[in-house]
């Protein structure tokens, strides 16, 4: 279980989050809407760990644990992983090394390539990581490296950003293996946290909690479906005057 | 010792130049080193060598106890040619003196791909010479497994001079594997390589040059390439342990039609190292090409990085990459990437970048669960690995292993 207790964080001295709570049990997936800096992706990059992101306030409890304080790293061999909307690329180190670590030293060639056939990059392990890719062969890339790590809480930052239709299919379908979609509600394990803006991924993956996020605070949680329909019919405007 | 005549010509060209300092690299005082040094005897079996010595050519890419995948063997230790055997048919392998005594014609490729009155280096190997390899690949022939030649400075303040001329004859393949070392006593040493390549027509040669000096060695090779009509040059330089101060500026002349030349160059400098190390290359040849790469990486040592490319002819291209990686907090790294087109209908770009490793890529790799250490040592790995296209694949493999057993220091 993730559970987020008045969450405020601070980027390079401006606060951005703000009393941030949610809670998401095991075998959940939950969705994060919100206009463009509203502070989702600052969410996620907090909860996963990163330096720049500075907890002022509140907590970031994971498995029973509070890994407010624990270094990025840490986190991730704790079960914690992310798909990064905009990856670096890393010259010189291939995808194939990216699996590599990713698996731990659990892996061989054979569970390599497997992982890159189901993300239709099998001719990219050799290629330096996120180097000249489109923007579908990075969301593929980092699912499978998702998929390598296995985490038991995955965050996923605008997985369908920049995807065509026919990726967005298969990244779903990725995402749904990552989230166990396939086990029976009460033996899944994995949870998920996603950011989408055009809510395309909710066609294939099924989401259990919506949540706002306006200002850095979470103003509205309910059905991720019914709070899609509002956002596109009325927009953000109509989520503010609700909240005054 | 023994005596190596050219020609009164080059030695009164030498005589001239004595005194003339090169136009990169700190000067070097050649009154401070010797150049005489004893004959040592010829070892039938190179691998009955002391094991301290093997050590070091071993980490310079030199194998001396199983050479079943080498086509030939030259070993010279100080100023003497201590071995030298060549297995394969068409190829000729011997010491320089031999190869001037052999041949008349050798004269026609002596000071002609680097010029005897460079500077005072070219100048005092001309009139100190102390041997050096000679290598040819006869016409048409492909020699299947490398050949290695190692240059061993082991007296105390030696000035090792030699002259090696490789020769790869029309239509012939030719591989080369040469690791320069010293002794493990880390004593000073001074050694002056020059090295003077003809690839004939259709002809490919690879060079792999492994340096394992130490920090009180002052290196300072001079190498001309001519690469005639559809020849292939490609050259792997790698150094990856201390050295007091290198200069080295290979030049390559693409003077036939689609004549190829590569340049690798793999450097790390650590503290106390100056390395002053480029490229260049003239594209005289219609459709000649040219790729240099090369990867700096500082822990807290001085990397000037150059790199050359002129075109002079129609159809040519070149490119040029160079990239620095300062590791720690101290060191530098001096990128100076230089093209000039003289016509047009040429093809020359570049890129440079230094740098300390980029925080969000460590950051990226740590998301994944590596340590900060692990994420670092993947990095520099990634860095340090040159694709190298041409290159047999266990020419390829063994380089890599050179590089990787060096990383761990380096890490």
């Amino acid at each position: 279980m993730l559970e987020i207790k008045q969450l405020t964080v601070r980027v390079e001295g401006k606060e951005i989050l703000h009393d941030v709570d949610m809670a998401i049990k095991s075998g959940e997936t939950h969705v994060l809407f919100g206009p463009n800096g509203s502070g989702k992706s600052t969410l996620l990059m907090a909860i996963m760990g990163f330096p720049r992101y500075q907890v002022t306030k509140g907590n970031i409890i994971f498995k029973g644990k509070d890994i407010t304080m624990l270094p990025l790293d840490e986190r991730a061999r704790l079960g914690i992983g992310m798909s990064f909307q905009r990856p670096p690329v890393v010259r010189g180190v291939k995808t194939g090394d990216m699996l590599t670590a990713c698996l731990k030293g659990e892996g061989n060639k054979k569970s390599i390539s497997q992982l890159a056939e189901k993300a239709d990059l099998a001719d990219f392990l050799d290629r330096e990581i996120n180097y000249g890719f489109s923007g579908g062969e990075i969301k593929r890339s980092e699912m499978m490296q998702l998929m390598a790590q296995k985490p038991e809480l995955t965050l996923l930052d605008e997985p369908e950003s920049g995807v065509d239709l026919v990726n967005i299919a298969l990244i779903g379908e990725l995402i749904n293996e990552l989230l166990e979609k396939d086990c029976p509600i009460r033996k899944r394990k994995c949870m998920g946290l996603l950011i989408t803006h055009t809510g395309h991924i909710l066609n294939y993956v099924n989401a259990r909690t919506g949540y706002v996020m306006l200002d850095g605070r979470i103003i509205c949680e309910g059905d991720p479906h019914e709070i899609l329909a509002t956002i596109k019919e009325k927009g953000y405007e109509e989520c503010a005057k609700c909240v005054k | 010792m023994r005596e190596i005549k050219s020609s009164q010509a080059y030695r009164d060209k030498a005589k001239a130049a004595s005194a003339k300092p090169a136009t990169f690299g700190e000067d070097v005082e050649l009154d401070k080193y010797s150049s005489s040094a004893e004959e040592l005897p010829y070892q039938e079996n190179p691998s009955q060598l002391p094991e301290e010595d093997q050590k070091q050519m071993t980490q310079a890419g030199i194998i001396l106890d199983e050479q079943s995948q080498r086509s030939g063997t030259i070993i010279q230790m100080d100023n003497s040619v201590i071995h030298s055997l060549a297995k394969e048919e068409g190829l000729e392998l011997m010491a320089t003196s031999q190869a001037l005594r052999t041949y008349d014609w050798i004269l026609d490729y002596w000071w002609r791909a680097v010029a005897v009155d460079s500077d005072k280096y070219t100048a005092h190997v001309e009139l100190n010479q102390n041997d050096g390899y000679f290598i040819r690949a006869l016409p048409h022939t492909k020699v299947v497994y490398p050949v290695q030649a190692c240059l061993y400075l082991a007296k105390n303040n030696l000035a090792q001079n030699v002259h090696n001329i490789i020769i790869a004859e029309e239509g012939s393949e030719l591989h080369i594997i040469t690791g320069c070392t010293t002794s493990p006593r880390e004593e000073p040493g001074l050694h002056l390589g020059v090295s003077e390549f003809y690839i004939k027509r259709g002809a490919k040669v690879t060079f792999t040059m492994i340096h394992n000096w130490n920090p009180e060695i002052v290196v300072r090779p001079r190498t001309g390439v001519i690469i005639e009509e559809d020849g292939l040059f490609l050259s792997n330089y790698v150094i990856m342990k201390p050295v007091h101060s290198l200069q080295t500026y290979p030049t390559a002349r693409c003077v036939g039609a689609n004549a190829t030349v590569r340049f690798n160059s793999i450097l790390v400098a650590a503290p106390g190292s100056m390395m002053d190390v480029g490229s260049r290359v003239f594209l005289d040849g219609k459709g000649s090409r040219t790729e240099i790469i090369s990867r700096a990486i500082t822990t807290g040592g001085d990397i000037i990085a150059r790199g050359y490319i002129e075109g002079n002819a129609p159809d040519v291209k070149g490119h040029l990459e160079c990239r620095g990686l300062i590791l720690l907090e101290e060191g530098m790294i001096h990128a100076i990437p230089e093209l000039k087109g003289n016509l047009a209908g040429i093809d020359l770009s570049h890129e440079a970048a230094v740098g300390k490793i980029a925080e969000e890529e460590l950051e990226y790799l740590m998301a994944r669960g590596l340590t900060r250490t692990e994420a670092t040592a993947t990095i520099v790995r990634g860095f340090l690995r040159v694709d190298i296209e041409g290159l047999p694949p266990m020419l390829s493999a063994e380089l890599q292993r050179a590089v990787e057993a060096s990383e761990k220091e380096l890490m």
